[in-house]
């Protein structure tokens, strides 16, 4: 059977280039690149057509920070509704941090996610295994095993390494099995108790602050760590001002280093904390608005690399509760992409460059398959439907928890349908009927 | 026609100058039947209220229970070590289990800010904010105001000194808003490990030294440092704390000469205040407490209806 995507705009992230394209997909790879118009369906045979006229096709999304909560916390997430929610938001690939009950910092663990994702049969899953034992900080998992296993990277994500050596010698370890690093930035002897932003919004509220320091200092600890090793360290959910000029600067020096931040910094500042709503909870968290334009101005000059969700479903359990006690974190696999197109109307980035933030740079981080739309190879795609308006409900989460402060919020732009390896893992009856 | 239009009580921000002019005006009223001889009126008669605080409190919850008592409504006090809550029980369910007993109003004292925000939006009762985490403690403030007003005869104008804790201090997240909203001039003085982060954009200035903070100004009020905050870490040590920031005598001097001294208590004496000064003639510490019954039976009239 033949898949026929027609007339839609297929974006190259790699190229940073828009064209119009007719794709061929046979046994789940990108056959061929077509002209649009040329392709003559054979009278005899079996073709399903998908009309895109009018959208964009693009790689799969690919978030390379999510939480999926299993083993351990199911009721939260699973991995396949953590799956469901990401191939409804665009993304064919997702990678979850360790943070689990066990911490997946062995291979059964690893293993077991894996198993997980194959039943659910959906995107695919790439775990990250913890840097640490337990996450505790004290002991180096066997990176090894762990990347036989199928880990593609190692983070203590949620739970910083706050003893440099062992830092360094993460870094230095995981350069012989060429395992990326991802380190969550944060000096949490700057930040005890804090809930939310240390400034104005914090003082009013009453609330402990987290400063912005507390990230900015880790940030640079962790240059110099990448300087003095030469091997690349990621920087997770960059939410500072400060952060971005130190990456910036690193960058400039040769140090490698790459960056990732989530739309919740580019889209929200730290007042929407007031009216204490738990779902503006998140650490990093909220900072001020000249934050958030340091953050897009990161963006828009390839300081910050990725886009990544840091997806983190809590239940009314951890969030129907004080201020003080809910757990930090808020879900992002469907509002994603329509917050990171609101950026492209604001003309910070353009659609090429969004869509590279969103999968060719993170696969690229990664070293995974995906980021690009090619003859030959696997066919993960997404629809995508930049002029649909709508109200972000409750009732479009596709994720367990419902943890998000944009319900409520008007978006524009939607994945209407998401294919992985030529198959369709998301089909939104919002994609026009003349297509199915 | 002016009403008091609020079913909650959860902080300063939410009431208007009239409103606050209404709640002193109210006060006034009912500070005369404090001084009876039978310190009873029937108004609230029928009504219940609970007064829930997982804090300890003596002054507050007394003022409370005692302001009820005297408006003839019914009242209930819980303390956290003898509610549910050491069973485990979550604050929204112990909220939903209080309404289901419907009281008319429940008053909250709790270490989480933003926990009487919390249980408003869940309850049919109204909440009364009797100190929320270091956010604010608004019937605090609304009775600062009223001592004032009757030592000084008016707010606006006026210029207010705040020296200590300011940045775990609920007492002085109110008082700043509420001395601002009333149109007095506030500063705000202590070590820098206690002022909070941006506290100017509350509309106050700060003047670290408590010396230079207090001149000029009409009142003086002074914070409580919590023993708890002893880590060394804000401050090396009490002793310190008092040489460099306790008002004593010594201080007083340079202070206008028909100065108030206000303390929302508990005092440590000899820490912040010195024995004399706490004593002393310009000391207004109790009658805040003497307004603070007359202030919550104003809250608890007004809010269940009689405005």
């Amino acid at each position: 059977m033949i898949t026929w995507i027609k007339g839609g705009d297929i974006i190259d992230p790699r190229l940073g280039k828009q064209k119009k394209l007719d794709i061929l997909i046979r046994k789940g790879k990108i056959e061929k690149l077509l002209t649009a118009g040329s392709f003559r369906p054979p009278g005899s045979g079996d073709v399903k057509t998908l009309d895109a006229s009018g959208m964009v096709v693009t790689p799969g999304l690919i978030d390379m920070h999510v939480h999926l909560r299993e083993p351990g916390e199911e009721y939260k997430e699973t991995i396949a509704s953590g799956s469901m929610a990401a191939a409804a938001g665009g993304f064919t690939a997702v990678a979850c941090m360790p943070n689990t009950n066990p911490v997946n910092d062995s291979r059964p663990v690893t293993e077991f996610m894996l198993e997980r994702a194959r039943k659910a049969n959906l995107v695919r899953v790439y775990p990250v295994a913890a840097i640490s034992k337990g996450q505790r900080g004290e002991t180096l998992t066997e990176f090894g095993d762990l990347k036989e296993a199928g880990a593609v990277a190692v983070s203590d994500d949620g739970r910083p390494v706050t003893n440099s050596e062992l830092m360094r010698r993460a870094i230095e370890y995981a350069r012989f099995f060429q395992l990326p690093v991802i380190s969550h930035c944060e000096d949490l002897s700057l930040s005890p108790e804090g809930v939310m932003h240390e400034g104005s919004i914090s003082t009013r509220l009453g609330l402990r602050g987290i400063p912005a320091a507390s990230e900015e200092i880790m940030v640079v600890r962790d240059i110099l760590l990448a300087k003095l090793t030469g091997y690349p360290v990621h920087i997770a959910h960059v939410s500072t001002e400060g952060s971005v000029a130190f990456i910036r600067q690193a960058k400039e020096e040769g140090i490698r280093v790459t960056a990732e931040t989530a739309p919740h910094y580019f889209s929200l500042d730290h007042t929407a904390v007031i009216g204490y709503d738990t779902n503006a909870k998140m650490n990093p968290p909220l900072r001020e608005p000249k934050d958030v334009e340091a953050i897009k101005r990161g963006l828009s000059e390839g300081v910050i690399d990725v886009i990544a969700t840091d997806h983190a479903p809590h239940s009314p359990l951890e969030k129907d509760v004080e201020f003080d006690k809910a757990s930090f974190g808020v879900i992002g696999l469907q509002t994603a992409l329509p917050l990171t197109l609101a950026l492209v109307r604001e003309g910070v980035i353009d659609l090429p460059g969004a869509i590279a933030k969103l999968s060719y740079n993170p696969a690229a981080i990664l070293n995974i398959k995906g980021g690009v739309i090619e003859e030959d190879r696997e066919a993960d795609l997404a629809i995508i439907d930049l002029k649909k308006e709508y109200v972000f409900t409750k009732e479009r989460i596709k994720s367990k928890s419902h943890n998000s402060p944009f319900i409520g919020v008007n978006m524009k732009g939607v994945a209407v349908l998401t294919m992985v390896r030529g198959r369709i893992v998301w089909e939104s009856d919002e994609l026009s009927p003349s297509s199915r | 026609m002016y009403t008091f239009n609020h079913k909650d009580l959860l902080g300063i921000d939410q009431l208007s100058v009239s409103d606050i002019n209404m709640i002193l005006d109210t006060a006034d009223a009912f500070l005369e039947i404090s001084s009876r001889d039978i310190k009873k009126v029937p108004t609230l008669r029928g009504k219940s209220i609970i007064n829930f605080f997982y804090e300890p409190s003596t002054r507050t919850k007394a003022s409370f229970e005692m302001a009820a008592k005297r408006l003839s409504a019914d009242t209930l006090s819980l303390s956290a070590n003898e509610s549910s809550m050491v069973k485990g029980e979550t604050l929204i369910d112990t909220a939903h289990n209080l309404q289901a007993m419907n009281p008319d109003i429940i008053v909250l004292r709790h270490p989480s800010s933003g926990a009487a925000h919390f249980l408003a939006k869940h309850l049919h009762a109204g909440v009364i904010n009797a100190g929320d985490g270091m956010h604010e403690h608004p019937s605090q403030a609304l009775l600062d105001l009223f001592t004032i007003r009757k030592k000084k005869g008016r707010i606006k104008g006026l210029k207010v000194a705040i020296i200590g804790d300011i940045a775990h201090s609920r007492v002085a997240g109110s008082d700043i808003r509420a001395l601002k909203k009333m149109g007095a001039e506030v500063t705000v003085s202590g070590p820098p490990t206690m002022i909070p982060a941006d506290v100017e954009s509350l509309g106050t200035q700060v003047v670290l030294d408590p010396a230079r903070a207090l001149k000029n100004k009409d009142v003086i009020m002074m914070l409580r440092i919590q023993l708890e905050r002893q880590s060394g870490i804000l401050f090396p040590s009490l002793r310190e704390y008092s040489n460099f920031f306790g008002l004593n005598k010594e201080l007083l001097k340079g202070a206008k000469k028909d100065v108030i001294i206000m303390h929302p208590g508990p005092i440590n004496r000899g820490v912040e205040i010195a024995w004399d000064v706490a004593d002393g003639p310009f000391s207004v510490i109790l009658d805040q407490v003497s307004n603070g019954v007359a202030i919550r039976m104003a809250l608890l009239y007004l809010l269940i209806g009689g405005g």
